[in-house]
C-alpha cells in the first residue's frame, strides 16, 4: 500500500485505519472546485497559473467553476471597488459549505497601491478570508503556494468546525447568516 | 475646409454677445459660454449647416476652488464630421447650488457623461431623464473630485502613513 501523505494511519496486514475526518480532508483536498473572482492583473497571473506550464490540474483543480454553488475555493484576484463588494459577498453566500477563500494579491488582500475613496481595503472587510497571497501580482509559483496552503487547511479541518460557535461567531462578524442544517443539530 | 478663425467668427456673428472669451490651443479653439445660454449655442452648433457639430466627444467638469465664484466648470469637447475641426466649450458655475441644463435633447450621448459629472462634482444638470450617480456607490454622500475631500479612504486602518510618504 502506498503512503498518504500528512496522514495518521495505522497499517496492518491487508488493512489501513484512519480515521474519517482525514480520509474526508484528503479527498476533499485533491478535489477543491475554485472560483476565480479576477478582475485585474493578478488575474493574469493565475490565468498563467491555470495554464500548462504552471499546470493547476496537478492539484486535482482543472475544473475551474463558474458558479459559485457547485465551487469550494473563492479565488480572489485583483482590485475590489467598494461598488463590487456586495456583488463579491453574494458570492461568497451563494457558495456552499465548505468553502474556503484565497485572497490574490495586494489589492485583494489590503487595498494594495489603490488607498483611495473607490476601492474596498482588503476584502476581509466583507468576508472571512483563509489564505493571502501578497505581491503585486504574485507570481504563479506563489498563488500555487497560497493554494497548497488551502490544501493544508482542507486537508486538516475537522468536518464538523463548520458548525462549531467560533465558525457561526466568525461570519455574524461579517453579517452573513448560516442556516442550521439538520445534521448539525 | 474650416480654419479656428472663420469658426470663430460664425459663432460671433451668431451669438458674439454670449462668448466671454476665446483663445486657440493645441489648434483646438476654445471658447468660454454663459452659463444660461449654453443649451441654445451647441444646440445651434449642432443644427448649423456650415460647422456642423454632431458628435458630442466628451462632456467633464473640473473644481477650480479658488476661484471664488465660478469655482465649477464644465467642458463640452464638440466635434465636427463634415468639417473635422473639434471645439472646446467652457462654463463656469458657482460652487453653491451649482446647475446647468442637461443637452440630453441635443446629443444623447451627454447622458451619462452628465451623470457621471453629477457623480463626481455635484453639478445638478436640468432636464437629465435619469440624474443618480453611475460610477461610485449609491449609499456615497459627497462628491469625490472636489478638492476639499481627501482622496485616500477615510476608513482605511491598517495603513501607516509613515509608509506611505504622508
Amino acid at each position: 500500500m502506498g503512503k498518504i501523505e500528512d496522514l495518521e494511519v495505522i497499517n496492518g496486514e491487508g488493512y489501513q485505519l484512519t480515521t474519517l475526518d482525514k480520509a474526508i480532508g484528503l479527498a476533499r483536498a485533491n478535489s477543491v472546485w475554485p472560483l476565480p473572482f479576477a478582475t485585474s492583473c493578478c488575474g493574469i497571473e493565475f490565468m498563467a497559473t491555470m495554464g500548462s506550464a504552471y499546470d493547476l490540474s496537478r492539484f486535482g483543480m482543472e475544473r475551474l467553476s463558474f458558479s459559485p454553488r457547485q465551487a469550494d475555493l473563492l479565488i480572489v484576484a485583483g482590485t475590489i471597488s467598494k461598488k463590487l463588494g456586495p456583488v463579491l459577498k453574494q458570492v461568497y453566500e451563494q457558495m456552499s459549505e465548505p468553502k474556503w477563500v484565497l485572497s490574490v494579491g495586494a489589492c485583494a488582500s489590503s487595498g494594495g497601491i489603490f488607498d483611495t475613496y473607490s476601492v474596498l481595503q482588503g476584502i476581509d472587510r466583507i468576508i472571512p478570508v483563509d489564505v493571502y497571497v501578497p505581491g503585486c501580482p504574485p507570481r504563479p509559483e506563489q498563488i500555487i503556494d497560497g493554494v497548497m496552503n488551502i490544501h493544508k487547511l482542507v486537508k486538516h479541518e475537522s468536518s464538523r468546525r463548520r458548525y462549531s460557535e467560533e465558525y457561526q461567531h466568525l461570519l455574524s462578524n461579517y453579517g452573513i447568516e448560516t442556516k442550521e442544517t439538520d445534521d448539525a443539530k | 475646409m474650416l480654419n479656428n478663425e472663420a469658426i470663430l467668427n460664425r459663432i460671433n456673428e451668431n451669438y458674439g454677445s454670449e462668448v466671454v472669451s476665446s483663445e486657440e490651443n493645441f489648434g483646438i479653439l476654445i471658447l468660454e459660454i454663459k452659463s444660461e445660454k449654453i443649451h441654445e449655442i451647441i444646440s445651434w452648433l449642432n443644427r448649423d449647416e456650415i460647422l456642423a457639430c454632431s458628435f458630442l466627444t466628451l462632456l467633464g467638469g473640473v473644481h477650480y476652488p479658488d476661484d471664488k465664484g465660478r469655482e465649477l466648470a464644465v467642458v463640452y469637447h464638440l466635434h465636427s464630421w463634415t468639417n473635422n475641426f473639434r471645439l472646446r466649450l467652457k462654463v463656469f458655475l458657482h460652487a453653491e447650488n451649482p446647475s446647468i441644463r442637461s443637452i440630453v435633447d441635443i446629443y444623447n450621448g451627454a447622458n451619462w457623461m452628465e451623470r457621471e459629472t453629477y457623480d463626481f462634482f455635484g453639478i445638478n444638470f436640468e432636464g437629465h431623464p435619469d440624474l443618480r450617480r453611475i460610477l461610485n456607490m449609491d449609499s456615497m454622500d459627497y462628491f469625490p473630485m472636489r478638492k476639499e475631500h481627501v482622496l485616500e479612504d477615510a476608513t482605511r486602518e491598517d495603513k501607516d502613513d509613515r509608509f506611505f510618504g504622508r
